[in-house]
């Protein structure tokens, strides 16, 4: 069907990339208009890290959807989708280590262990490095696919990191942060839903093999 | 002998040549989009004209000048005007300054009660003439951690103080905000309990740094920043410069303060700017100024300690923050 080839032209893959640096370019245009508010630093980091999340969030909604829609090859974008999520991150602290910090490592590193808004966001930085660089298809013959899902499921605790370092940071409209937990939540609550079917169809098919391969009395 | 190296790619592999001019004018074509876009008379097209210092709004002349003033750069009209905290008219920094239009300024009326030998109800321009309008150029530093230089408009609150008598019974004031359900976001939607209240030591309301303040940049204050009448107080963090006042009241017991009903361990009742005393979330010891990219260090009670020490000699500024 129409939608399938869409999905599988390589076009589309292509559009997608693009489109994923359209947040950063609309930035830069801003910075270089002078339009990013009175205070472009802070700006800077909340649209980063906006997008860190929304990026994640992303990849996330593709597993629970293939679930869905298995005839649709959603898992080509999936990769990308994660991949942008570790630059859009890079860029959040890559903006608070130059304009908060000028790049002090010692004060970055006292930032990390007093402040807790600061500690999770880091650890949910630090913990998509391994996953940028396992990205790759040699990759995952190297580590084998079941290592290799192992190891990304660490996807969860940088989302749930995410989200905790936005509800930390803000002084009283929790609003935002309290709506990326819920959307949050609901897609690792499809992988639960998901994994206890699979359980139980497991089980029952196990139980029927077992009475089929009984002998017969 | 020729001895050529083996191509890395096979045949199959190369660009076919049709796609490779397709490609070509693909990217020529997005550069060209790419310029256009980035084109300042399209951006000036796209944005509103709210860029200007207001066209309307009432002009203060006759400022007298104020040793109190400090010479560093003011933060321009459009950054002052453009970036504020007013969570009655949206928690955006942006929001305020249009939401804030809803805001109807005149008449308004403040009411001065408590423990005064007259207790009475003010209009804001009879306010206004109680004595010669002088320009502030103030520090005015947020909790947030940014700050900003503001050519304000007022004169001394101890000018009021005077003029309403208040009795020995009075220890502090309270201050509150309009609020208004029908144009002002509700508690729940802002975060903070509504209306906004704050409160000072007598003794800090007597100092001639704390400032009752009807304008800035030469012209009435506008409503994002807390029309028609406000309090600045440039030593302490900015969430005690109460926006919008209607009610002033003279008392014996410490007033409750908003943000202090939010987050007691967060805000405390004195706030003074210290860059010893973290936010129990973040630091206190840098800033940024807006305009600026790099941060600065946070100064002593913004700067404004040869002022002020003396009110809180031998009070401890950790227990007391």
């Amino acid at each position: 069907m129409l939608l399938q080839r869409i999905i599988n032209n390589k076009w589309t893959k292509r559009a997608a990339f693009v489109l994923c640096l359209v947040p950063l370019g609309v930035l830069a245009w801003k910075a270089f208009h002078g339009d990013l508010t009175a205070n472009p630093v802070e700006k800077l980091e909340h649209e980063t890290g906006d997008w860190t999340i929304y990026f994640l969030l992303i990849t996330l909604t593709i597993t629970p959807l293939r679930k869905l829609v298995p005839h649709l090859n959603l898992i080509r974008f999936r990769r990308m989708f994660g991949l942008y999520a570790f630059f859009y991150g890079f860029l959040h602290f890559f903006t608070y280590g130059l304009f908060d910090q000028m790049f002090d490592w010692m004060s970055i590193t006292m930032d990390v262990y007093k402040r807790p808004f600061i500690t999770v966001g880091f650890l949910g930085f630090v913990l998509m490095i391994p996953l940028a660089i396992t990205s790759t298809a040699g990759m995952i013959r190297r580590l084998g696919g079941k290592r290799w899902q192992r190891l990304h499921q660490l996807i969860y605790v940088t989302a749930i990191a995410g989200v905790i370092h936005y509800y930390w940071l803000v002084k009283s409209d929790i609003t935002l942060p309290l709506r990326y937990g819920a959307i949050l939540a609901l897609l690792l609550l499809a992988r639960v839903i998901f994994w206890l079917r699979a359980r139980q169809s497991k089980l029952a098919h196990s139980a029927a093999a077992r009475r089929e391969s009984a002998p017969a009395l | 002998m020729l001895v050529k190296k083996p191509a890395d790619i096979p045949y199959s592999k190369v660009t076919p040549k049709n796609a490779y001019l397709n490609r070509r004018r693909f990217l020529q074509g997005t550069a060209a989009g790419a310029a256009l876009f980035a084109s300042r008379p399209l951006w000036d097209a796209l944005t509103p004209a709210a860029r200007a210092q207001s066209a309307t709004a009432r002009k203060l002349t006759g400022l007298a000048k104020s040793p109190f003033s400090t010479t560093e750069k003011m933060n321009s009209y459009q950054d002052i005007t453009h970036y504020n905290n007013y969570y009655e008219f949206g928690t955006g920094k942006e929001d305020p300054a249009t939401l804030a239009r809803k805001l109807k300024t005149t008449p308004w009326t403040v009411s001065v009660e408590g423990e005064v030998a007259k207790p009475k109800t003010f209009d804001v321009d009879t306010i206004m003439k109680m004595a010669p309008l002088e320009e502030r150029i103030y520090r005015h530093r947020c909790v947030e951690a940014w700050s900003i230089v503001v050519p304000w408009i007022g004169f001394s609150f101890s000018e009021l103080i005077k003029q309403v008598e208040p009795t020995s019974k009075a220890k502090f004031v309270a201050f509150q905000t309009l609020y208004d359900s029908k144009t002002m976001l509700n508690s729940f939607s802002a975060g903070i309990n509504f209306p906004y209240v704050e409160g000072l030591r007598m003794d800090e309301a007597m100092h001639p740094l704390a400032l009752l303040c009807f304008g800035l940049y030469g012209e009435v204050l506008p409503n994002q920043n807390g029309a028609p009448i406000r309090m600045v107080l440039p030593w302490k963090y900015g969430f005690k410069s109460i926006k919008s006042i209607v009610k002033i009241k003279f008392q014996e017991k410490m007033p409750p303060t908003t943000w202090n009903l939010s987050a007691p361990s967060e805000y405390g009742f004195y706030s003074n700017v210290n860059p010893a005393v973290d936010h129990p979330r973040w630091s206190q010891a840098s800033e940024r100024r807006l305009g600026e990219l790099f941060k600065r260090k946070t100064v002593m009670f913004n700067g404004y300690e040869k002022d002020v020490a003396s009110l809180y000699s031998g009070m401890d500024l950790r227990r007391n923050y």
